[in-house]
């Protein structure tokens, strides 16, 4: 690799630039700006240009020096066969408009909210459109009952919620403690010690048992589920599930909805159960609360309603986060940046529906399960 | 004036673009090449044949650096791919591209960023000559500058090809390798990608590696041809050379009657 360099001198009156060594990527790429701005001032002063000396041109010189010539050849250049083939390929590169920055439109802020809107109604739509199916799949399954994906169902069943166990019975357990904790603090400036198993009971069983096995569902499953359809999709397996007349939402979505839906209520008794666990340890170490005092209270202060409520919360928080899992897994396109894309929805939507569906749950059972 | 003119271990100018020497892999107990010399002088186009599972792809890996052999050394332009050094390492890995089988297109990037991504990673060149380059690299690899805002889930195999050579030769590379360049086009777009590539070739004086086990590819491009077999390489010469080794290899795979065909083709 020689290094490429120009020369200039006058010669009679006129401007003679010449130019040698290697005119490519390699050798001019830090002396570039250096280049140009020679090139272009001697280019300004119409300069006869001699390049029989250089030794190789790639596209890089070539467009180098056509723009520093105004994108015209000059009136006198001596340049070898090859070397003008290569200008000639990179002179025949018509030059687009530049992008011209758009002016500011003052109804910008009003089509972001309806661009919003349509996007929000497109996915209920999409979601009511897949629930419609799941109804179709099990009409079509009662007449059937040789094609349920038993295999599926269970697999679905073990991976979401048998191997989930010990990372939700740890969560229960130290939300457990912590609540019990700062609870009795407070508790014991108003000499109301006792009061800890209600207060327990009822938020644990009926409220963050549900709440924190959904978090930890659409995080460690929906994510899995979404990602798995959307590289399945990516992949064309779906495409090859169908061409095998076998119905993707029957084998993929159904057992998934179905398993999270009878695991998620289990995993939120074994959540509460831990979070009780937790409570109690805490609360005898804490207060000297005896176990058996804890033992004897519960089922006293907490009416067994709040169990039923956190069951038919779990229910509906695993087929919620189960739905929005393979929506977003069946969306995804074929490429990278939109399997990412549909996972991060997948999760944020079904945590942010947890919350809601929770809340609306809170309005409808206020009257339920409080003693 | 440049700064690499000054390091150590810069590539003298007559050295080999490719110098394997006694190269060994291993994978657990099975040996799949078995003590290989192989040099690629500057211009030469170089088909790299044999029966699956010889270990094509995996020597063509172990050029480009992906992989690094249980034994022996692999230089490019006379420096070696597995150097400890990350500067000399980078350096190295400019001078060639790399065509991948299935065009490795990155899918989140448009066809014209996927151009241009080698190119600004240099930090070198402002935007406007980025997007001209682009535009050039195009028109070579006979693509309009409409295809440039395509992303490559919207593209035909072919397309693909084209674009991913676009991308190869996005850094001007003095060493261009293929992996099955012309498998999963029709022999059509095949011939006419094997035409691409000899004139690209011819223009820009690349030296080309290349896996294949298409014969039509092969007559067309290889200037010189090695055959992989029992570990070794079996044979190595023009293509007529090889195709007359008396190598049972070597008769199976010259052997069917395209494989004439195209040796005559070849021939003429």
């Amino acid at each position: 690799m020689s290094p490429a360099t120009l020369d200039d001198e006058v010669q009679g009156g006129l401007v003679q630039a010449r130019l040698a060594g290697d005119w490519t990527l390699a050798t001019l790429g830090p002396q570039l700006s250096v280049l140009d701005a020679r090139l272009r001032q001697l280019n300004a002063r119409s300069a006869h240009w001699d390049l029989r000396a250089v030794t190789r041109l790639d596209s890089v010189g070539a467009l180098l020096l056509w723009r520093a010539w105004g994108e015209r050849w000059p009136d006198e250049t001596a340049i070898s066969e090859t070397h003008r083939r290569v200008l000639v390929r990179a002179a025949g590169v018509t030059l687009p408009v530049r992008a011209v920055r758009a002016p500011y439109d003052p109804a910008t802020p009003l089509l972001l909210v309806g661009r919003g809107t349509l996007t929000l109604l497109e996915h209920s739509l999409g979601v009511i459109a897949l629930i419609g199916q799941i109804v179709l799949d099990l009409i079509y399954l009662i007449g059937h009952p040789r094609d349920i994906p038993w295999r599926e169902f269970s697999a679905t069943l073990y991976k979401s919620g048998a191997q989930a166990l010990p990372v939700v019975a740890l969560v229960g357990f130290l939300i457990g403690v912590v609540l019990s904790y700062l609870s009795s603090l407070q508790l014991k400036t108003f000499g109301a010690d006792v009061f800890i198993v209600n207060l327990l009971g009822i938020s644990v069983i009926r409220e963050l048992g549900p709440v924190l096995v959904a978090v930890l569902v659409a995080g460690r499953s929906g994510s899995a589920m979404t990602a798995q359809i959307g590289v399945m999709r990516v992949t064309e397996e779906i495409d090859a599930l169908a061409t095998m007349g076998i119905s993707s939402s029957l084998r993929l979505v159904l057992p998934k909805v179905l398993a999270l839906s009878l695991a998620t209520p289990l995993l939120v008794l074994w959540c509460s159960a831990a979070g009780m666990l937790g409570g109690m340890v805490s609360a005898h170490l804490e207060m000297g609360l005896s176990y058996a005092y804890f033992i004897d209270t519960l089922p006293k202060v907490v009416p067994v309603a709040n169990i039923f409520i956190g069951l038919g919360k779990g229910v509906a928080f695993g087929v919620l986060v189960g739905l929005v899992a393979c929506y977003f897994g069946l969306r995804v396109r074929p490429n990278t940046e939109s399997l990412s894309a549909g996972t991060t929805s997948s999760v944020v939507t079904s945590i942010t529906a947890v919350i809601i569906v929770d809340a609306v749950f809170a309005v409808l059972t206020r009257s339920q399960g409080i003693p | 004036m440049l700064g690499h003119h000054s390091l150590p271990a810069a590539s003298p100018e007559n050295a080999p673009v490719i110098a394997i020497r006694g190269l060994w892999t291993r994978f657990g107990e099975t040996v799949v090449h078995r003590d290989i010399d192989l040099t690629v002088a500057a211009g030469e186009m170089l088909g790299l044949v044999g029966g699956s599972g010889s270990g094509k792809t995996t020597l063509l890996r172990e050029i480009v650096g992906l992989l690094a052999p249980s034994q022996g050394t692999v230089e490019l332009f006379g420096s070696p791919v597995q150097s400890d050094d990350p500067e000399l390492r980078r350096r190295v890995r400019r001078r060639f591209g790399m065509l991948f089988q299935q065009g490795a297109l990155y899918s989140a990037l448009s066809v014209a960023d996927n151009i241009a991504f080698p190119l600004r990673e240099l930090r070198q060149l402002d935007e406007d000559l980025i997007n001209d380059l682009v535009r050039v690299k195009l028109a070579m690899v006979e693509l309009e500058p409409s295809h440039g805002a395509l992303m490559p889930a919207e593209l035909s195999g072919g397309m693909v090809k084209r674009v991913a050579l676009a991308r190869a030769l996005a850094l001007e590379p003095e060493l261009l390798v293929l992996d099955e360049p012309t498998a999963g086009l029709d022999p059509d777009r095949s011939a006419s990608f094997v035409t691409l590539i000899r004139t690209l070739q011819r223009e820009l004086g690349f030296s080309v590696v290349m896996v294949t086990h298409d014969l039509d590819t092969l007559a067309g491009l290889a200037t010189r041809v090695a055959a992989l077999a029992d570990q070794r390489i079996v044979a190595c010469g023009t293509l007529a050379e090889v195709a007359s080794m008396d190598h049972p290899f070597t008769r199976r795979f010259f052997a069917s009657e395209r494989a004439q065909a195209a040796l005559q083709a070849a021939a003429r």
